[in-house]
């Protein structure tokens, strides 16, 4: 219910002893999440985000007196369409209020929200919790979602040491707060939610979730309590800007060993908001049904709901064949999941082999250049050509990330031409290896001789020789046989 | 050649028509009139040189026989809380005293586009709020009935008192004015013209600093009710910049000759709560006067009951100082406005800009506002006082069962004294002033307040005739006919 702006007191829980263990702690969520329109929620000033300072403002937008509240109809039908998403109730009549407080940003010395009835209330989320650090396997919890409702943003206060500055570009975007219930027992899950509703507004188009440009902000509230005992005294933290920021503020919360509560406001008493009906707007009616008489009907929207998070993870596993964990990972990233589904359609391939590749080695080498999946430069297609290739044994495991290195490094080349040029090709001749093999016998008699009187560890270093003098590209599964049958040979 | 400004729209526009005269010498004798007529105060600022320009446009369209409509080259005023474009709008306060807003406001615009020549911005109580004219950092206007002297005058009434003064001595052949609880029809009353005030959202707000979102209106004030038709055909109409204007396509009014209506079987309703110890006798005689001229002239006159009428009166106070309350917490001094000489916290600024920058009457209504929005108090007074307008307007839904019209008093008297109405607070006046004109506003319902006659001491005495919403065209109607029959005697025939 708050914007930006608005600074409110962040209590640090009292009430946390050492015995860690016999403490439960439950935390609830409240999102603003910026809806991704062209103009602002009740006027027609851009909301651009790099826009110059002050520029992004229209004469409502500093509450010039006499101007007027239109209501943005598209954040109408983004709000109702994310509240679908979150299998909310579209309350076919809501109500704008004015919420009055004084502050340098928010011109009209109130904000427009919903209090009375929002835009949808009732809804739930089921996600899946997975931190692979933290958690062995992942596990599924469902969340409930109070309300949805839209309201304007405030604009931006810069405090230089001797005078304030003040940017209304912010002030009026429009926000969706959605407002969870306390149903989270701790950070992981609050960040799984978060990361949940990423992926669904992210795929419904109607926000950014853009953190560091504040078009998603996260409260949390948090409760301690002792099993078996009443909720401790609630803490907000207030605009978390990041899905780590969650977990972090989260444990330090926990982690208190100080009995005191910290405030940031001088004045600890509770804001009267004096709310009241905005009297400029008229009720906000949602058509449901057949009927829809000029005025927005969810069923129609609820007709352009895409795929959302929680369908594609159980299509890559039943349609797919991939594991829990690979469609948890896969959806949470949409630029990598985007990957894999280009990649498939260029032609069938083993798709958990494809679906590690991805996440585990392109992962890697993207993370040691500092890269993300979306600045990928080549088509997505050669990263499905590479796992084609290892499949059919043309390649080993070790030359595709070879080659996804040199597809990193830039250039036109394709997976194969890379391949030919470099000469990499795996060598899975029969023939050829058990030529190869048996020069190496003959030459590393050491080894052989070793191996022969019981050390076991010989073997492998046979396995090495061959790939150094191949340049890696022995069929090392083909060599291994070849060996074992050439060596036991020797035996008798 | 004068004397022209003491005539009707459809005559100055006969005589532009013809080249009688120019749009240019119109202006100039309006101009002139405005100067002759300063004392009564009714302008905060003429507007000459845009009155020239708009002017000067005119006469050409006029020169190539394309005028734009019948009110191309017609002087008007503009209350000024209505925003005008590169024009000081001050709201008669000190808050806006130097504010000059970039937009002109949809009434503004409309008239504009229309023709029309603005003279001046005229005089109101600071911020709409009050009923005589008498709160304007400008000072007071007075009324031209009844004047002695700087001392002895009687008020115009309010809060449009401006508006009234300008079109009572025609300066202006019609003027724009507001109406929250009464403020067009009041000093319309008072000053012996037409004053109108439409159905809620038939004309648009936008560019209207509001008093009371949910009641205001842009009011019409007028000599003649045909004239009064012509303004409104040029400013009605949905406007995408207000959300609460009707967005039904608005249909020009066209009035039959007076003498081809005919009011049989029309019925005409007197309720009876109408009726109030503070009503004058004079007063009350001219309303049954009327009605039994209404009903010799065929129509069915019925006593009818709007038993919530007294309750109107405590309800619109609690509405109106909750609104003000909210709607003037955008003054702080910072984006625009009056700013104090105050740095030393941003609070400060605030508080100071705001005790200095408004009047003891916005102040009061301001806290009292904020004292009802209180969470504790929300039930108690502001959720009540929403119960009790709908209770008003189900007055009204039910009473339109059984007639057409209500005729009523507009004032319970004559314009007061200016000496004996300070006596009283802005509040009890308020009171008093808006007890038959208020319960329109909270039903929505259009109103207009027609001039019958002079009282003993020479003061104008008018009634009020109200319809269901949207009933404007009968409404008009009815007004012309009563019009036509009482021949009030304009102060202009004297001029």
């Amino acid at each position: 219910m708050l914007p930006s702006g608005y600074r409110v007191s962040k209590r640090v829980c009292s009430n946390i002893a050492n015995k860690r263990s016999k403490w439960k702690s439950v935390v609830g969520l409240e999102v603003h999440a910026q809806i991704q329109s062209k103009s602002k929620l009740f006027s027609g000033a851009p909301t651009k985000f790099s826009a110059p300072i002050n520029s992004n403002v229209c004469l409502f937008d500093m509450a010039i007196p006499g101007t007027l509240p239109v209501l943005n109809k598209y954040c109408v039908e983004a709000g109702v369409l994310t509240a679908l998403a979150l299998n909310c109730q579209i309350n076919p009549v809501s109500y704008f209020d004015r919420k009055h407080y004084f502050y340098a940003d928010m011109p009209a010395g109130y904000q427009i929200t919903q209090q009375r009835a929002p835009l949808a209330q009732n809804g739930s989320l089921e996600f899946n919790v997975f931190t692979p650090a933290v958690h062995k396997s992942s596990y599924k919890t469902k969340v409930g979602i109070k309300q949805l409702q839209l309201e304007q943003d405030s604009g931006k206060s810069l405090h230089d040491f001797d005078r304030s500055l003040i940017d209304l570009n912010r002030a009026g975007i429009p926000l969706m707060e959605v407002v969870f219930e306390p149903d989270l027992t701790d950070g992981e899950e609050a960040a799984a939610l978060i990361k949940e509703l990423i992926g669904i507004l992210q795929r419904l188009q109607t926000c950014s979730c853009k953190m560091e440009e504040g078009a998603l902000r996260v409260d949390a509230n948090v409760s301690v309590n002792k099993e078996g005992e009443p909720l401790g005294t609630r803490t907000e933290i207030k605009n978390i800007a990041s899905v780590k920021g969650i977990i972090l503020n989260e444990t330090r919360a926990w982690n208190a060993e100080k009995k005191v509560t910290v405030p940031m406001r001088d004045k600890e008493v509770q804001q009267d908001y004096r709310y009241m009906p905005e009297p400029n707007l008229p009720p906000l009616h949602i058509a449901m049904g057949p009927v829809s008489f000029g005025s927005i009907n969810a069923d129609k929207i609820k007709e352009t709901l895409p795929e959302l998070p929680e369908q594609a993870r159980r299509r890559l596993r039943d349609e797919l064949g991939l594991t829990l964990e690979q469609s948890i990972i896969l959806v949470n990233d949409n630029d990598l999941l985007n990957i894999f589904e280009v990649a498939l359609s260029s032609g069938p391939m083993n798709t958990i082999l494809f679906a590690n590749f991805l996440i585990n080695d392109l992962y890697t080498a993207l993370n040691k250049l500092d890269l993300e999946v979306k600045d990928l430069g080549f088509k997505p297609t050669f990263l499905g050509d590479i796992v084609k290739l290892v499949e059919k044994g043309e390649i080993s495991r070790n030359t595709a990330k070879l080659v996804l290195d040199e597809l990193l490094k830039g250039g036109t080349n394709s997976p194969i031409e890379i391949i030919e040029k470099n000469n990499w090709k795996q060598i899975s001749d029969e023939a050829e290896l058990i030529k190869i093999c048996e020069s190496i016998i003959n030459d590393e008699e050491k080894i052989v001789k070793d191996y022969l009187s019981g050390k076991q560890k010989a073997f492998k270093a046979l396995l090495g020789v061959v790939s150094r003098k191949t340049q890696n590209r022995a069929n090392m599964t083909k060599c291994n046989e070849i060996f074992k049958k050439l060596l036991s040979k020797r035996i008798k | 050649m004068d004397k022209i400004l003491n005539t009707n729209i459809k005559i100055v526009f006969r005589l532009l028509a013809e080249k009688a005269i120019t749009v240019n010498q119109l202006t100039d004798i309006a101009l002139k009139r405005a100067q002759e007529y300063k004392k009564y105060n009714p302008f905060i600022t003429i507007t000459e040189n845009l009155a020239r320009k708009q002017s000067n446009l005119s006469q050409e369209r006029h020169e190539k026989d394309k005028p734009i409509s019948e009110l191309d080259g017609i002087p008007i005023a503009i209350k000024d809380n209505f925003c005008t474009k590169e024009v000081v709008t001050t709201c008669a306060s000190k808050m806006l005293e130097n504010f000059i807003p970039t937009y002109n406001a949809t009434v503004v615009e409309r008239l504009e586009q229309n023709g029309t020549v603005l003279i001046g911005k005229s005089n109101l109580d600071q911020f709409a709020m009050g009923s005589g004219t008498v709160d304007s950092i400008f000072g007071p206007s007075k009324n031209i009935w009844g004047y002695q002297d700087d001392d002895n005058f009687h008020i115009t009434g309010g809060s449009s008192g401006g508006s009234s003064i300008a079109v009572a001595t025609g300066i202006c052949y019609g003027a724009i004015g507001s109406d929250t609880g009464g403020s067009t029809r009041n000093p319309a009353s008072y000053c012996g013209i037409v004053g109108l005030k439409p159905t809620y959202g038939l004309v648009s707000r936008y560019g209207l600093i509001p008093l009371v979102n949910s009641m205001d209106v842009p009011g019409i004030l007028t000599r003649t009710v045909d004239d009064c038709v012509s303004i409104l055909n040029g400013i009605a109409g949905y406007d995408q910049n207000d959300s609460t204007s009707i967005s039904k396509p608005y249909k020009k009014i066209r009035l039959p000759p007076a003498q081809k209506m005919t009011l049989k079987d029309l019925k005409i309703g007197i309720p009876k709560e109408y009726y109030n110890e503070h009503l004058s006798q004079a007063v009350y005689d001219t309303w049954n006067e009327v009605a039994n001229i209404l009903q010799s002239s065929g129509a069915v006159i019925k006593e009818v009951s709007m038993p919530n009428t007294e309750h109107s009166i405590v309800c619109y106070s609690i509405l109106n100082q909750c609104e003000v309350a909210s709607n003037m917490s955008r003054y702080d001094g910072v984006e625009y406005g009056y700013r104090a000489e105050e740095n030393s916290s941003t609070d400060k600024l605030y508080a100071t800009s705001r005790s200095e920058g408004f009047n003891e009457v916005v102040r009061n209504r301001i806290l009292t506002g904020n004292f009802f929005l209180l969470t504790r108090n929300y039930e108690k007074y502001f959720n009540k006082a929403l119960k009790v307008r709908r209770m008003i307007a189900d007055d009204f839904h039910k009473v339109w069962e059984e007639v057409q019209l209500l005729l009523t008093p507009t004032t319970l008297t004559t314009a007061p004294l200016y000496k004996d109405f300070v006596q009283k607070t802005n509040r009890d006046q308020c009171a008093l002033q808006d007890y038959c004109t208020q319960p329109a506003n909270m039903a929505g319902v259009p109103a207009i307040s027609i001039p019958i006659k002079l009282s003993p001491e020479g003061l104008p005495i008018s009634l009020q005739l109200m319809g269901r919403n949207l009933s404007e065209p009968m409404l008009l109607a009815v007004a012309k006919y009563i019009e036509n029959i009482v021949q009030f005697p304009h102060y202009v025939n004297n001029i």
